[in-house]
């Protein structure tokens, strides 16, 4: 785990004094809303349709036990007795109190967590791999390049106004579980010729009204020099990125507008003049922070058979092939926990599900947990002997169930329930959806697939990207839903393709099931996904499914 | 269609409705119904005096559809506003 200096717990104190004193003087009226707005929102604050909603920051999706718990007094204390974990690694609180944030801050510095830079046009949480450190796949920890670029980014004074707000994610897997290329800046650790590891560095990617697969920029960055490549890229954008229009504000817009030769061709010259900056990361600090990843304690283990409980227990077998994935340690396995159960919202956890994981995680993981970008929870560490006890566990828990990476994983913003931008709701229909296809015959035999679903066309439930989008508007005040496929926020990103007319609230699980049926009766076999099949045959036997032949 | 100004509380981001009386009240049944343009005027006018005492925020005028059967905003969102998610309606409220 990262763990907090005391440049940080001295800044926490001082931030939480400044910012109480700041609601004291908004309460007192002595302050404007004009004026007040932005200082709640540097702290994280939004105002949203029922409530004041507080977005809490996981640096790059990890969380330590003791913190689970904390967030989970944070919930009984100040909140509905839950929380809602989002597609930035993030928790959000959807009942909160302004009179009462000064103490809730210092009851997050208590377990070291704030909610500054999770809004504003600034440098945003950077987000990563749920399995960094411990999936077999992977080339090193991205978690240290993490750290730095948290450390680096946090209240940096040339970038605390930035054109528009800006998300950085780092993989360092070829297997993309952090969407890299659909981030502002995405980092993909990979070898160059001559076996050093480094990162292909892609800029422009996003979501949003404009969604757009980011282009590489630099195909091989030595990581000495990660500080300072993103301080250039940061510096073209501060410099160039339009400021008249919010819409076209992102810089994926200027890279666009610019091309990306002309924008590497600036970065580059930037890059030259402060390479040999203090931002070149020294070797020795690089090696400190990375004690902070240290590997557990691992023991030396054989892998486990599993094969005879999983014989007897077919709900067992169902969840260790939907819900566990290879560790780098023999012995080990990751242990994905669902947060899409039918009888919950999508990535919410209630505080006393926080309090009984958090000790599960003491009990199997070395106390550790990981918070996915697909609103789901990772124990890293499991031994593979004490996986079916595990299991047991979850279930009574309603968090096991078996459809990782599955239809009913899906991806949801708090949509038309909560969230004052949104058009349509998102929460119900994916409740709807899951409730369809629980069957876990079906929905095991439908393999992997990404279905997503967002209230409106800001995208944060990465519709555009889902192997199946969703997409809510609103139209003469009904709720519509608009589909598209083909969309993938892999290693092989693309944006889906719209269907055509959308579907009424009513119609919407029915059509989900038609395009379902048309992959299985269009996959070549069982092992053909969703998104291979939509890539084969494309848009027209989908589309006859949905709106008929003519 | 009748008006009436819903906001949200200050000190705790509620959603509250403008009453007769001048009062923020929690229950839309319980809020003041403009009938007329003008009153409806009038109504956001006390509400942005009330926004400008910081009381409340974002005063806005919504449509209600006003029968025996109860008073619903006929835009969904205020609906979604003023009786709460559609979603997770068995939680505890704790006010």
């Amino acid at each position: 785990m990262y763990r907090y200096d005391e440049f940080d717990h001295a800044f926490m104190a001082e931030r939480v004094a400044q910012f109480s004193r700041q609601v004291e003087r908004r309460i007192s009226g002595e302050m404007t809303e004009d004026q007040f707005k932005p200082l709640r929102l540097m702290n994280g604050l939004y105002l949203q349709l029922h409530a004041y909603m507080l977005r809490v920051n996981v640096p790059y999706g990890c969380l330590s036990s003791k913190q689970l718990r904390g967030l989970a007094d944070i919930a009984r204390k100040y909140d509905r007795d839950y929380g809602h974990f989002t597609t930035r690694q993030n928790i959000q609180y959807n009942w909160i109190k302004l009179e009462d944030m000064p103490q809730l801050l210092s009851d997050l510095a208590e377990i070291e967590m704030h909610g500054i830079q999770s809004s504003g046009n600034c440098i945003r949480n950077v987000t990563s791999d749920q399995f960094a450190g411990t999936s077999a796949d992977e080339l090193e920890d991205p978690r240290v390049y993490c750290e730095i670029i948290r450390q680096w980014s946090t209240l940096h004074p040339e970038f605390s106004y930035l054109p528009r707000k800006f998300k950085i994610a780092v993989t360092g897997a070829p297997k993309d579980r952090a969407a890299v290329a659909l981030h502002d800046i995405g980092l993909r650790m990979h070898k160059n010729e001559a076996g050093d590891t480094g990162f292909e560095v892609i800029v422009g990617g996003g979501q949003g009204r404009t969604p757009v697969i980011g282009k590489t920029i630099c195909e091989w960055l030595e990581p000495e020099y990660v500080l300072s490549y993103l301080e250039a890229i940061l510096r073209v954008y501060n410099l160039w990125g339009r400021r008249d229009n919010m819409y076209k504000a992102r810089i994926k817009i200027l890279v666009n507008a610019t091309g990306i030769d002309e924008f590497r061709r600036q970065v580059e010259e930037e890059f030259e003049a402060i390479k040999a900056s203090p931002l070149a990361l020294d070797p020795t600090e690089v090696e400190r922070i990375n004690e902070y990843f240290a590997a557990p304690a691992y023991e030396t283990l054989e892998d486990t058979d599993l094969s005879d409980q999983a014989a007897a227990n077919p709900a067992f077998a169902a969840w260790l092939t939907s819900n566990t994935a290879k560790h780098k340690v023999s012995g080990y396995t990751i242990v994905n926990l669902s947060l899409k159960s039918p009888n919950q919202p999508p990535g919410d956890l209630g505080a006393g599900q926080m309090d009984a994981v958090a000790d599960l995680a003491d009990e199997y993981s070395f106390g550790e947990l990981r918070v996915s970008h697909r609103q789901n929870l990772v124990f890293t560490d499991v031994k593979q002997q004490d996986l079916f006890a595990l299991w047991e566990k979850l279930s009574q828990l309603d968090l096991a169930t078996a459809n990782i990476n599955r239809a009913t994983d899906m991806i949801a913003c708090p949509g038309l329930d909560y969230c004052a931008l949104a058009n349509a709701r998102s929460i119900p229909i994916s409740e709807r959806i899951t409730k369809r296809f629980s069957d876990i015959d079906r929905l095991h035999g439908l393999g992997e697939m990404s279905i997503n679903i967002s209230g409106c066309m800001n995208a944060c439930g990465h519709h555009h990207v889902g192997n199946i989008g969703i997409l809510g508007v609103e139209k003469k005040g009904q709720e519509f839903y608009q589909f598209t496929l083909g969309g993938s926020s892999a290693e092989d990103a693309s944006l889906g393709d719209r269907t055509g007319p959308g579907f009424s609230t009513d119609e919407v699980v029915d059509a989900v099931d038609r395009i379902l049926n048309t992959y299985v009766e269009q996959r070549d076999d069982e092992e053909e996904t969703f998104l291979e099949t939509y890539r084969r045959v494309g848009m027209v036997p989908f589309k006859e499914a949905l709106y008929g032949a003519n | 269609m009748p008006h009436m100004v819903i906001a949200n509380t200050l000190k705790d981001g509620r959603v509250v409705f403008l009453a007769e009386n001048g009062d923020w009240v929690s229950a839309i049944a319980e809020g003041a119904l403009a009938q007329s343009d003008n009153a409806a005027e009038q109504l956001l006018a006390d509400g942005k005096q009330a926004e400008a005492n910081d009381v409340i925020i974002d005063p806005q005028l919504i449509e209600v559809n006003d029968t025996e059967h109860g008073r619903h905003p006929a835009a969904y969102r205020e609906y979604i506003r003023a009786y709460g998610p559609s979603v997770r309606q068995d939680d505890p409220v704790k006010d």
